[in-house]
């Protein structure tokens, strides 16, 4: 697939933006600065960004625990998703979403979700809407997940719905190869997880989750089925999380230092970098800049967030529904 | 704020206008049908809700072989056409989870989930998104579905398909829950779900079903969170849910007899809950005996007796009562599903020893 320079840079923007932002995500999250647990995907950079490469703003995305590089290849902005994990008023959902659901309804995303596998219905459901109103070239619904989720009923049923009533839906599965602690060697019976897709008669797709390019060409295809109405496609992102499940996880424990090793010498960021440079697309100079940019962007992203405010104390009780009559308030508070 | 005049009629305040009578189940299909013209982003999901899915009868219509579980949704696949009147592989975790993706991206989903007891299998697509996207996500979004199906025993339909609890839906923050208790007020309640920007689940009593009450023409809905009186009195308050405020009224009407005056509340909305007017009652009656079908720990009698405990404490001059089932299943057999069930006979029991009878 051809590749305009416009995208290339987006390709590269994207990848190392989440890359920098999950290291400074877990910088800050030892520093005791974020108020919970955080998952970082870095090592995953190529499969949110080839994927929403082909996205705008009006297709919806279903996203994980392991969510921030799904937000920021949807052009979510990285200093209200660090205030967000700062627990901040300033933040995307204002504090009270933290992490694990980070969400921007403006943007296509639909939120980052903690129940593993949940959010993969909610994106067939955005896909319906668009079929419902006639408007599936221009809005698909792209659910993402990890190999973890594979073995949840969840999937298969909304893989079951999707394809029988063809809806526009990409399902990728980031494989990262470890369900928390758990290999997935041991949890899933079969080698491609993209052979799943044979039972929903959809196509189903392994792909290089470290080539950026592979991810690209790949999801092009997927999208361009799904905008013209041939239905779901299920693409596998061979990929690895370079951190444990959760910024505390060890994940030297149950994985050898050599697998890492392996799998970072096929850095998808650094692969980038040599093609791009060996085929004069673009030049050492210009990543440098583009780096340089988001370096900095990184440093006001953590300044922004930490000089916001904490949410008002009524946010507690706000927005837990559109009206309600009754008081949401505890009983011994309403003494 | 209910008034005197609203209790003229059991019915309430509808009854004064041009109406029919009707059986709950065609007043439902009415309302769905009102609602589904009012509004093209409604659209219907769920089992059978049409039966005989993707084949046409030889007029080249869709065929209708079921018209929903109880006959809920007869005749709207060929009025409105099965993408709006949408059946569903048996998947419920999945399209309700489906429908929630559509809420949030601008639809009103109304899903049939056919048996209450089959909440279960999707009740973490309802807890986990359903209720809590507006809260996680700060009001970005809204969650305008309505979800409906059938509780109850005393059917023969044995432990898997005769639920009642309702508190295991009350209990979550970002739902809210509504028992009808007959043809009108599955008319008002139903509309006002679909209209109602939250998440709402309809619960319809098996028994309710083919009981016929009278109902308006006009279109019109009830406020979430209001109960009514059903009768007044001053002796005691019973209070209903559901089928249970029919078996409220009929105990009242037998203690009556015997000159005892009961006064009988019908909840209608189990969250948001109607808190004044129970207030309102026990104030006058002192003595308050709760009707629930469901098992009684930590039930919606459990939380209307706590309510009154807490706020109406120095009004009452008898421990509050449950009248409820057993902490069993419902089982089979109808001798023992007879006995599970709560009637007006224990109702009246449970009145007079609190009345020291």
């Amino acid at each position: 697939m051809d590749i305009s320079k416009e995208k290339l840079v987006w390709l590269y923007e994207t990848m190392y933006r989440i890359r920098r932002f999950e290291e400074t995500m877990l910088e800050q999250t030892f520093k005791g600065n974020a108020m919970g647990v955080t998952h970082s995907s870095d090592g995953q950079e190529a499969g949110p960004t080839g994927v929403c490469a082909h996205l705008t703003e009006k297709d919806w995305i279903g996203s994980t625990h392991r969510g921030h590089g799904h937000c920021i290849a949807k052009e979510l902005d990285t200093k209200k998703m660090m205030a967000e994990i700062m627990g901040r008023a300033t933040g995307h959902c204002k504090g009270k979403g933290g992490s694990m659901h980070i969400a921007d309804f403006s943007k296509g995303m639909l939120g980052a979700n903690a129940i593993v596998g949940a959010s993969i219905p909610l994106a067939v459901g955005a896909a319906l809407t668009a079929k419902y109103k006639g408007l599936e070239n221009e809005s698909i619904g792209v659910a993402f997940f990890g190999d973890g989720a594979t073995s949840q009923g969840i999937l298969h049923e909304s893989m079951n719905l999707a394809t029988v009533w063809k809806l526009p839906v990409l399902f990728v599965c980031e494989n990262n190869h470890y369900a928390e602690a758990t290999p997935v060697e041991y949890a899933v019976s079969i080698l491609d997880i993209a052979d799943r897709a044979s039972s929903y008669s959809m196509p189903g797709v392994v792909v290089d989750g470290m080539d950026v390019f592979a991810v690209y060409d790949a999801a092009g295809e997927a999208v361009k089925r799904a905008r013209n109405g041939d239905g779901p496609t299920l693409l596998e992102l061979k990929t690895y999380r370079y951190h444990g499940h959760f910024h505390a996880d060890v994940p030297e424990n149950y994985r050898t230092k050599e697998e890492e090793s392996d799998w970072k010498e096929r850095d998808s960021i650094e692969t980038f970098q040599d093609r791009v440079i060996k085929a004069n697309q673009l030049t050492d100079k210009e990543l440098k800049a583009i780096r340089d940019e988001i370096d900095n962007e990184m440093i006001e992203a953590v300044d922004f967030a930490l000089n916001s405010p904490m949410p008002d104390m009524d946010e507690l009780y706000k927005d837990v529904y559109v009206n309600y009559p009754n008081s949401v308030l505890a009983p011994q508070q309403r003494d | 704020m209910t008034t005197q005049e609203d209790t003229k009629n059991p019915l309430g305040p509808g009854y004064d206008v041009a109406g029919s009578e009707m059986r709950y189940r065609d007043s439902f299909n009415k309302t769905l049908r009102d609602e589904l013209n009012r509004d093209p982003d409604v659209f219907l999901m769920g089992e059978d809700i049409a039966g005989g899915a993707g084949r046409f009868d030889e007029d080249g219509k869709p065929l209708d072989a079921w018209g929903g579980p109880f006959a809920a949704t007869k005749g709207l696949i060929q009025d409105f056409g099965p993408d709006r009147i949408k059946d569903t592989p048996i998947s419920e975790a999945g399209f309700l989870g489906a429908a929630i993706g559509s809420a949030l991206t601008g639809l009103r989903p109304v899903v049939d989930l056919m048996y209450f007891d089959f909440v279960t299998v999707a009740y973490d697509q309802l807890l986990s998104n359903a209720a809590k996207s507006r809260y996680m996500f700060a009001g970005q979004t809204k969650v305008p579905l309505t979800m409906f199906a059938r509780s109850g025993g005393g059917t023969g339909h044995a432990a898997q398909h005769s639920e009642s609890f309702y508190s295991m839906l009350a209990h979550i923050p970002g739902l809210k829950v509504v028992v009808p208790s007959d043809a009108y007020s599955v008319r008002g309640l139903l509309s006002a779900a679909i209209r109602d920007d939250d998440p709402v689940f309809v619960v319809s009593d098996k028994k309710l079903i083919n009981l016929s009450g009278f109902v308006p023409d006009e279109n019109f809905a009830i406020e979430l969170g209001k109960g009514r009186y059903l009768r007044k009195g001053s002796d005691v308050t019973l209070v209903g849910m559901s089928y249970t405020s029919v078996l409220c009224k009929e105990a009242a009407e037998k203690l009556a007899e015997e000159g005892i005056d009961c006064e009988v509340v019908d909840l209608l909305s189990l969250s948001p809950l109607d808190e004044s007017i129970l207030i309102e009652s026990v104030s006058k009656t002192n003595r308050l005996i709760v009707v629930d079908e469901d098992t009684p720990r930590c039930s919606m009698a459990s939380e209307v007796a706590a309510i009154v405990a807490d706020q109406a404490f120095d009004y009452l001059d008898a421990p509050i009562k449950r009248v409820t089932g057993p902490h069993t299943p419902v089982p089979y057999n109808k001798a023992l599903e007879t006995a599970f069930m709560p009637d007006s006979n224990e109702i009246i029991i449970a009145t007079k020893k609190l009345l020291d009878l």
